[in-house]
């Protein structure tokens, strides 16, 4: 190996930017899907509806029992199959991140409506409000300053977990690393630069979640 | 949908002997993990809870820094990067002489990056003890190494079970990402069966069932390792 030569990373860089837009693309796509999948399935797992309760207990248990990559490729299999005919990679990973990543909001949004007191709930009630109203209103505007912190952490762990798209061969910033890495013959620069850009991202992430939390805690 | 079912094919040769190694593996490679991750984030956890200064900031560099990078780069830095860097003749030993060097990478890879996440946890359950045992054992007399042996270890371990639990049952799912530099454990196995027979849905179906089981398992362990190391008394159900 001949020292480390920038010159080939910025010669990829509009490649490479490329990448980082798919990557950054589908953690916005899956957090917004799945904070939206996750809250559902949170409301329902607190609800009356016993039936209803379970099936969203399982959906979520089973979920976080297996791996992202399995996820994937059972996705990646499965929906050409659904649909009857070939859809392409991006669909089949973008449905199997919202789903997956709905699982993983849903416990941080569960924990979240659980930690407002009782008595908000009950004095909700009292007033007359229907058990969708008592959350809207009265509930998850307090539960939303407790998750903040933590649906941050979990965007910075999604962040990261996109990367596993390089089993399915998309091109987001890992796979294009990869590629110019492979094509170039130049495996040290583009993997060290790589892990560069990912650190500091995730670290600018993590700082927000930490400040967030002392945020919350010196308000109380 | 049109599917033609074959769930035969999971008990065939050599889709069945593929689906056990496939699941060998992974046990093999995420517990030689938890081994190297829980002695090398314990000593990480309890160093970063006690010291100061340029200590510290090593221990809390090395967490930030395995934490904030994906585990799949990670694998391949020390698969693919750490090889050049290295002198020679040790790049070369790694990169032929060393027998099944994907799986030792795996293992190796897959243990420093879970140590980062069980020092954080070791870290956070010592500083959750409360202040005055700390104190008391001071004013007993204990020497540091006494007060963290006697005193604060034994409480924080049992504080950080449920945590560590959840750390426990992640490396099984985070070990199929050694598939990405060639190591064939039950994800990669079940792909495989799932290209060459077509049967997707039997094959994912059986790493899923597994999966859950391996997760049950550990629940369950867990469980067991809580209650066994649990103090009697009113304070004991955390």
């Amino acid at each position: 190996m001949s020292g480390f030569d920038v010159s080939v990373i910025l010669g990829a860089l509009p490649f490479l930017a490329k990448g980082l837009g798919l990557s950054l693309g589908l953690t916005a796509i899956a957090m917004i899907g799945g904070l939206a999948l996750g809250l559902v399935i949170a409301i329902v797992r607190l609800s009356r509806f016993r039936v209803l309760a379970t099936l969203a207990a399982l959906y979520v248990n089973g979920f976080r029992a297996v791996p992202l990559i399995l996820v994937i490729f059972w996705f990646y299999f499965l929906v050409p199959l659904l649909l009857g005919r070939p859809v392409g990679a991006l669909y089949s990973v973008l449905i199997a991140f919202v789903m997956f990543e709905g699982a993983y909001y849903s416990e941080i949004i569960r924990a979240g409506l659980k930690s407002v007191r009782p008595g908000q709930w009950q004095a909700a009630q009292a007033s007359g409000m229907s058990y969708l109203q008592a959350i809207r209103l009265v509930v998850l505007p307090q539960a939303l300053r407790k998750m903040a912190p933590l649906m941050v952490t979990q965007g910075v762990v999604l962040f990261q977990d996109t990367s596993l798209v390089y089993v399915v061969s998309l091109h987001d910033f890992m796979t294009s690393a990869s590629i110019v890495a492979n094509t170039q013959n130049r495996i040290v620069e583009l993997y060290v630069f790589a892990a560069l850009v990912y650190f500091a991202l995730c670290t600018a992430g993590s700082t927000l979640a930490q400040r967030l939390s002392s945020d919350r805690q010196r308000a109380h | 949908m049109n599917y033609a079912w074959n769930w035969g094919v999971l008990v065939q040769s050599p889709y069945l002997e593929w689906l056990g190694q496939g699941i060998a593996m992974t046990l093999a490679v995420s517990i030689a993990a938890w081994i190297i991750a829980l002695g090398l984030g314990t000593l990480i956890g309890i160093v970063h809870s006690g010291a100061s200064g340029m200590v510290r900031f090593a221990t809390g560099s090395y967490i930030n820094l395995f934490r904030n990078v994906p585990l799949l780069l990670q694998m391949f830095l020390w698969f693919f990067v750490v090889p050049e860097l290295l002198p020679k003749a040790a790049g070369t030993w790694l990169k032929r002489d060393l027998p099944h060097p994907e799986v030792v990478t795996a293992i190796v890879a897959l243990g420093l990056f879970t140590a980062s996440r069980v020092a954080v946890q070791v870290a956070a359950g010592i500083a959750s003890v409360p202040r005055g045992q700390s104190m008391a054992a001071r004013a007993s007399g204990f020497s540091t190494v006494q007060a963290y042996r006697l005193v604060l270890l034994p409480q924080a371990f049992r504080i950080v079970v449920p945590p560590l639990t959840s750390e426990f049952l992640t490396i099984f799912k985070n070990s199929s990402i050694a598939l990405t530099i060639g190591v064939y454990e039950l994800t990669a196995q079940t792909q495989k069966i799932q290209s060459f027979t077509y049967q997707g849905f039997e094959a994912f179906t059986a790493a899923t069932v597994v999966y859950m089981t391996i997760a049950l398992m550990v629940t369950t362990l867990m469980a067991i390792i809580e209650r066994k190391t649990s103090i009697p008394g009113p304070t004991a159900r955390g």
